[in-house]
């Protein structure tokens, strides 16, 4: 028993995330009562790419807050790399944040007092200070594969909107988090720069081998997926294959 | 975790929110030096205030106590003496009090000794006093005899500053008198004065130098001469009437005054005591000083509060990005309160300086009726205390910041 138990904690250590009937409920006990996320479960495992969709309201953004350890859930079961989050202090929780998931907004939230680099080594200054070299060159790297190694030393304001996303997705990588969660990465962008920025999300994943789960409209991009979930209202009405997803 | 990696590991957490709350000053430049020219105005007027009200006061308590001790020792007064009262029965007494003769104190040498060997008194000064008339031809005056060991006197008075004719010499005939006396009785110095102290106790005194204190009263009475001519002429051989003490803290002259009392049993009064009104009047210009400064320093507070309280709300989306990004809630209050702290040193800075240059303005006015020193710890304290209200200032908002919810902040527009 012993034996099958310590299987099932390396199996688990191996998915990326887990949720067991995740429920969330806002303003409990309140005639403002509202279930937005109903019995999910889901599990993501290193290396996948991951289309969430699903119709404004359908509680993408509160699931995806929840998978990134910015929510609570109400009821229900997640972990992170085997790490169940049940009980994790707000500190815990804040650094397993750091350590194992990488964010990308749809309005890229760079902060615009510090340069580019200093933008993508952002959550590694917060975590260990002052980065050492070796953190800088991975940084460099990685400003020169989203094709912005010239543009280090300038303030983020003076980029493009495609440009800022990109400098969105060095920073989401530079922790070498397990998993990235991409909330509309392109929904603010024309279709060639979306096709571009989506193509590196592409390449990271396949590079990295990070988990990424991607929130998206356009089925254009979802189709590029392998894997596609679907919500509605609040449940998930299709996991699977994208070639076999139909919008409902 | 052991306590010195905790320590590297705060270090390492102090920098980045050291460099994130500067750039975020940096990032919005006309905002913060509005603000940290409002906390300099603060600070110059608290330093400005401060010293001005400082250089008032030590220049009153100077000129007061330039003319007078800080402790005076007399003898204790005469009572009467009740007859004893047979047992058992008792009586009911009127009694008018006793008039008050000169009286030496006793042992005064020994009592001089003992408080030279305080480090508290600077000086320990025997005096005779006593009233006489002073007169030159048909013209006589009442005057206050004071008889005086001059070494010791200079360390109360430096009567020598005063002159304004002859010479610091009380020895055999000589005599020191006020200028209004001079004036009064038409005399200079090498005149000759006759002193009547009364029951034909009468000598005729060369007027040695003429003195001006600034007190009218104390410039048309006082007549110094030396120890053993005035305890001849007031018929106290050998006596003296007071003892008076200069001490190192004037403040302190209220209990050194009781542990004298304690000590020698004698009368003994404190400056404090006998200008009761004038301590008074200090202590209220103190307090309206000390009012004036809680107020500039509280709108300061307040300036730097509402301030801050924009900025966490213009940067309410950036904090969650951070908080997203892994930093925690404490590292959001510290980037906050950090900028609280820089504005308050920037702002003191400046104001100390600014308030230095008023002080150089308002010495450099030829009628000015006396110096402000800017003491170096009056311009520490005002950092320090700037400094540390900036950081109570910003606890308001940092702590604000620092419990946003990162889901919600991220969408704020």
């Amino acid at each position: 028993m012993s034996k099958l138990n310590s299987l099932k904690s390396i199996v688990d250590q191996k998915i990326v995330l887990q949720l067991r009937n995740l429920n969330k409920i806002f303003n409990t006990n309140t005639p403002l009562e509202n279930h937005v996320l109903h019995d999910i479960s889901l599990q993501i495992s290193p290396g996948e790419l991951v289309a969430l969709v699903g119709t404004s309201g359908s509680g993408k953004s509160t699931l995806l807050n929840i998978m990134g350890l910015l929510d609570i859930s109400s009821s229900g079961e997640l972990c992170i790399q085997g790490n169940s989050i049940q009980g994790m202090s707000e500190q815990k929780r804040t650094q397993l944040r750091s350590e194992s998931i990488g964010f990308v907004f749809q309005f890229h939230h760079l902060i615009s007092a510090f340069s580019v680099l200093d933008n993508v080594l952002m959550p590694l200054m917060l975590r260990y200070g002052k980065p050492s070299v070796e953190q800088t060159s991975y940084a460099e790297y990685l400003l020169n594969e989203v094709g912005l190694a010239n543009f280090k030393h300038q303030k983020t304001n003076r980029l493009s909107g495609g440009q800022q996303q990109r400098v969105a997705i060095a920073r989401a990588l530079v922790t070498r988090p397990a998993l990235i969660l991409a909330d509309e990465p392109t929904g603010n962008l024309d279709t060639q720069t979306a096709d571009e920025v989506f193509s590196l999300f592409e390449r990271f994943n396949v590079e990295h081998q990070c988990a990424i789960i991607i929130v998206t409209h356009d089925p254009r991009l979802s189709s590029r997926c392998l894997r596609t979930v679907c919500l509605t209202d609040g449940r998930i009405v299709y996991d699977g294959a994208s070639v076999d997803f139909k919008i409902p | 975790m052991s306590f010195v990696n905790r320590i590297s590991s705060l270090g390492d957490s102090l920098w980045i929110e050291w460099r994130i709350a500067l750039r975020f000053l940096a990032d919005n430049p006309l905002q913060t030096l509005l603000i940290s020219v409002a906390i300099s105005v603060g600070a110059a007027v608290i330093v400005f205030i401060t010293a001005l009200i400082m250089g008032l006061q030590s220049n009153i308590i100077e000129k007061t106590l330039g003319t007078q001790a800080h402790i005076r020792i007399e003898a204790t007064q005469q009572h009467n003496n009740l007859s004893v009262i047979p047992e058992g029965k008792y009586i009911w007494v009127l009694e008018n009090p006793r008039a008050q003769r000169l009286q030496t104190i006793n042992n005064w040498q020994e009592v001089r000794d003992t408080l030279d060997k305080y480090a508290a008194f600077t000086t320990v000064s025997p005096l005779i006093s006593g009233p006489a008339f002073a007169q030159k031809g048909t013209a006589r005056a009442s005057v206050g005899l004071m008889g005086i060991d001059p070494e010791r006197y200079t360390g109360i008075i430096k009567l020598k500053d005063y002159l304004i004719e002859g010479d610091f010499s009380v020895a055999a005939s000589d005599v020191l008198i006020g200028s209004q006396l001079a004036d009064d009785l038409g005399l200079r110095t090498g005149d000759k004065l006759r002193l009547d102290a009364g029951d034909n106790r009468e000598s005729v005194m060369e007027v040695a130098g003429v003195f001006e204190l600034g007190v009218r009263e104390l410039d048309s009475r006082y007549v110094y001469t030396s120890l053993k001519q005035a305890q001849t002429l007031l018929n106290l051989p050998g006596g003296i009437t007071i003892l008076e003490l200069k001490i190192s803290d004037v403040f302190s002259a209220e209990y050194w005054a009781l542990r004298t009392k304690r000590l020698t049993g004698l009368n003994v009064q404190s400056w404090m005591e006998s200008n009761a009104q004038l301590l008074n009047a200090l202590k209220s210009q103190s307090m309206t000083t000390q009012m004036i400064r809680v107020f500039v320093a509280l709108s300061v507070i307040f300036g730097i509060a509402s301030v801050l309280a924009v900025s966490v709300a213009q940067r309410t989306r950036e904090i969650g990005i951070l908080r997203a990004m892994g930093s925690s809630q404490k590292q959001i209050l510290r980037i906050f309160l950090w900028q609280g702290g820089v504005l308050g040193l920037a702002g003191s800075l400046l104001g100390v300086l600014v308030g230095y240059t008023l002080v150089q303005v308002f010495n450099s006015i030829d009628d000015r009726l006396f110096l402000i020193r800017l003491e170096p710890s009056m311009s520490l304290s005002a950092i320090i205390i700037a400094t540390a209200a900036g950081v109570i200032a910003a606890m308001v908002p940092a702590r604000r910041a620092a419990k946003y919810d990162p889901a919600v902040a991220i969408r704020y527009v």
